[in-house]
């Protein structure tokens, strides 16, 4: 993690940088856990989105077919986007919604 | 978001029009997003917001509202109305973001909580049923207050 260079919210500045690894030591320091399968289903789905340059909302998460908002918010406590967009080593998403 | 002292915002929703609702959607999910509880209380005309059969039908005001940019008396002219609120629905589904219905869907799921009013639920002759299944009940305002019992609270008036 010394070698991860990460912004002042501890977002990943470098997506090179970013190994299941880091993911499970950033989920460790926010309180989010141990990953399981769903975890990692829903962050490789926002890389996927990312990748392809898709702007990331609330309302993509509802119909990404993915995962329900509800088990997104039991998932990723303390705001789900933030959180899992941190965990996967993406942006943190700019929308309001 | 950085650090932020606040902890919870309640919402009370007084107002039916298009602008003013998703003010207090947006406002409310926001919240939720960032890891703050929120919780809307709809009375009087907010009411509409969680009536089945009105709440896919509130409109923006044309009339009395300077930031249309049109004479009071062209928005009060016949179909003005629906003709602001599609341009601006239209202008919303651009940005994402989803109609009334969805957005309370989407709201409940996130956790927020909806309450409707029991002085205007009785002054509108409202039934539960004619309310959304994702109500979370009828409170009074001192109810209402109680669910401000916690720190870092803010409670907003729309």
């Amino acid at each position: 993690m010394e070698n991860v260079n990460r912004n002042e919210q501890g977002y990943l500045t470098d997506f090179s940088q970013w190994t299941k690894e880091v993911a499970q030591e950033i989920a460790t320091e926010q309180e989010i856990g141990e990953l399981t399968d769903k975890h990692w289903e829903v962050i490789e789905y926002l890389q996927e989105k990312n990748k392809n340059e898709e702007p990331l909302s609330i309302r993509g998460i509802k119909k990404s077919g993915v995962i329900n908002i509800k088990e997104f918010y039991a998932l990723f406590p303390g705001g789900p986007l933030k959180m899992s967009t941190m965990v996967a080593g993406i942006p943190k998403p700019k929308s309001c919604i | 978001m950085g650090k932020t002292k606040v902890k919870k915002m309640l919402f009370i929703l007084s107002k039916a029009t298009l602008e003013n609702v998703y003010a207090a959607f947006i406002m409310a999910n926001g919240a939720r997003m960032e890891g703050i509880d929120s919780e809307i209380f709809f009375t009087f005309f907010g009411l509409e917001a969680i009536q089945k059969n009105k709440l896919k039908d509130l409109r923006v005001a044309t009339v009395g509202n300077p930031a249309m940019h049109m004479p009071t008396m062209l928005g009060g002219l016949p179909g003005m109305e629906a003709f602001a609120t599609k341009m601006m629905k239209k202008e919303m589904e651009k940005l994402d973001m989803p109609p009334v219905d969805e957005f309370l869907e989407i709201l409940s799921d996130s956790g927020c909580k909806l309450w409707a009013c029991k002085l205007a639920v009785e002054m509108f002759k409202l039934k539960e049923k004619d309310l959304i299944d994702e109500l979370d009940g009828i409170l009074t305002i001192g109810d209402f207050y109680g669910q401000a019992d916690v720190d870092g609270c803010q409670i907003v008036y729309i």
